[in-house]
């Protein structure tokens, strides 16, 4: 009994892996299961390769003027030269900055704004009307507003996409505080903790994954914020001034290598904070 | 007959006299009133629970079995009345407590050892002192997995174990368990039914169990407390003394038949009488 108390978790996925080795002969159906998954792993690439073949042949057909758009591997030349030191360089890693500055804003005021809100629901429901308003209104909506107070200078950029950020952090902490599980927060109790001990030993704990849910929509959220900004503050720098810029003089090869470094700006980011969650918030989903 | 003539008099709670229970008591509940959406739950209910005994709670369906342990453990605030240990409250009284759902009690955060010397920590013993305790612990309940490991790496049985381990660590005077077996197999539910025996075996801690299994209620119990429907009163204490430890073969034992059968007629008139209380229309 105490054997198969030890044998569980981590250690299954081997046994059944040799369960499916020795028993590959006498039965057949194991080994086509097996061999799926290998094949499963090319699956994601099936979607890209077919967007660019499909784009390469509108182009080649003469559909969609070139003048309009290139060929996806002019695209990516295009794409690649201007990443490997040439101006696009620049303008990415100005956005990277920014974006990442509006997000650390955001975040360093979001999370224990956030996690005090939610610690006391009363406070939060003073608030919650505000929080829920400016989250729903577009921040791009709120450009003329910013102008305003920042006039058309670089921390105007960075502070419309720290305030949209901001908001769905806050919200994500708090809420993640508020739904803690009762039971959790009960067994503290009947063990004899304090409400500063609950806070820090439980509370905090369970909101990390709802606040990791807001800082990943909150750095895409400043990622667009921070583009469309580019785009309409007046700018010297930055992927959506480039966008606008290539589109303007009708350079579609740079404008959609500039969109292409946008999207895997944005994607990368998204990673980076999926494996960092995975790391951190480890007992999530389990 | 002299008139109250303080004001202050008047707002004294108790005009009933504090009856301790007899000589061996360890909890007494007095006049305990819990009203749910309007109506009552318990009305003035009155209990006393032996020290150094199992007692198994057992009762209809709705009837607050669980509601009753919660409120003694403060889990749920209680409309009126007393509840002392020892003739002590609550606050200065060392408790453990195990919930059916051992997922959502366990911090998936902390390692399952850390998890088990939590309590420990509260009480702010040094480290040394928690890893003896959590060594002692380890050695009675004889434990043969990691407890390194995370909870949610542990199978449904180690965690339980785990949990019961958590509560016991500052060795509480009561011990409560909420239907502790509900979400386990077969197989581990007699396991750590033979641990939790052997623990009160060397302790002598009293526990209060909630079981909606009739068996495993009666197995375990030294006192069986059977519970009426809604209003909630006592409808009988059944004792059951057979020596520990109790085996498989006490199961098949007249003692523990008799035992049992008793204890389904008294829940079968139970749940046959009609309830006295309706919810309010």
């Amino acid at each position: 009994m105490a054997d198969s108390l030890t044998a569980g978790g981590a250690s299954q996925p081997e046994t059944s892996a040799t369960v499916a080795t020795a028993a590959a002969k006498p039965a057949p159906v194991i080994k086509k299961r097996r061999a799926l998954p290998s094949f499963g792993k090319l699956l994601p690439f099936i979607g890209p390769i077919a967007l660019f073949i499909i784009w390469d042949l509108v182009v080649r057909a003469g559909w969609i003027k070139a003048i309009l758009l290139p060929t996806p591997a002019a695209t990516l030349i295009a794409l690649v030269n201007g990443l490997a030191g040439g101006p696009l360089l620049l303008d990415f890693l100005v956005t990277v900055m920014r974006t990442l500055e509006a997000f650390l804003i955001a975040a360093v005021v979001g999370v224990p704004l956030g996690v005090l809100l939610g610690s006391n629901e009363r406070a939060y429901r003073s608030v919650e009307f505000l929080i829920d308003f400016f989250r729903s209104t577009p921040s791009s909506a709120l450009i003329p507003l910013f102008l305003l107070i920042f006039g058309v200078s670089d921390i105007n950029k960075v502070a419309i996409a720290a305030f949209g950020a901001l908001l769905i952090v806050l919200f994500n902490s708090a809420y993640g505080v508020l739904n803690a599980r009762k039971q959790r927060v009960m067994a503290a109790k009947v063990m004899g903790a304090s409400r500063w001990q609950i806070f820090k030993d439980v509370l905090l704990w369970e909101s990390l994954q709802p606040t990791f849910v807001g800082l990943r929509s909150a750095v895409s959220m400043a990622l667009v914020i921070v583009i469309v900004a580019e785009m309409f503050i007046g700018s010297e720098n930055g992927l959506g001034h480039k966008i606008i810029d290539a589109q303007q003089v009708l350079n579609v090869r740079e404008m959609y290598a500039a969109i292409l470094a946008a999207g895997a700006l944005g994607y990368a980011l998204n990673v980076v904070f999926i494996v960092i969650e995975k790391r951190i918030v480890h007992w999530s989903g389990r | 007959m002299s008139v109250v003539i303080s004001p202050k008099l008047k707002h004294e709670e108790p005009v009933v006299p504090f009856v301790p229970g007899p000589p061996g008591t360890h909890i007494t509940i007095r006049g305990l009133t819990k009203y749910f959406a309007g109506w009552p739950l318990y009305e003035d209910f009155n209990l006393d629970i032996p020290k150094g005994k199992i007692v198994s709670v057992f009762g209809p369906n709705g009837c607050g079995k669980s509601t009753l342990i919660n409120m003694i453990a403060g889990l749920i605030p209680i409309d009126a009345g007393q509840i002392l240990f020892d003739g002590k409250s609550l606050a200065d009284t060392k408790i453990g407590y195990v919930f059916q759902n051992y997922r959502e009690a366990m911090f998936p955060w902390l390692r399952t050892i850390d998890n088990i010397a939590y309590p420990l920590k509260l009480e702010g013993k040094s480290k040394v002192e928690i890893n003896r305790r959590v060594e002692e612990l380890v050695a009675s309940f004889d434990v043969k997995f990691d407890l390194n490991r995370y909870p949610y790496e542990m199978s449904g049985g180690q965690q339980q174990t785990a949990s019961i381990m958590r509560a016991l660590a500052p060795g509480p005077e009561v011990l409560f368990l909420d239907e502790p077996f509900s979400a386990l197999d077969f197989e581990m539910t007699l396991f750590i039914r033979e641990k939790l025996q052997e623990v009160f075996m060397q302790t002598g801690t009293t526990m209060m169990l909630v079981s909606h299994d009739l068996e495993e209620a009666v197995y375990l119990a030294d006192e069986i407390l059977l519970l009426t429907k809604r209003p909630t009163k006592v409808a009988h204490i059944l004792h059951y003394d057979d020596a520990r430890p109790r085996t498989v073969e006490t199961l098949t034992q007249p003692r523990f038949i008799d035992a049992k059968k008793m204890s389904l007629e008294i829940f079968q008139t139970e749940v046959r009488r009609e309830a006295t209380a309706q919810p309010p229309k």
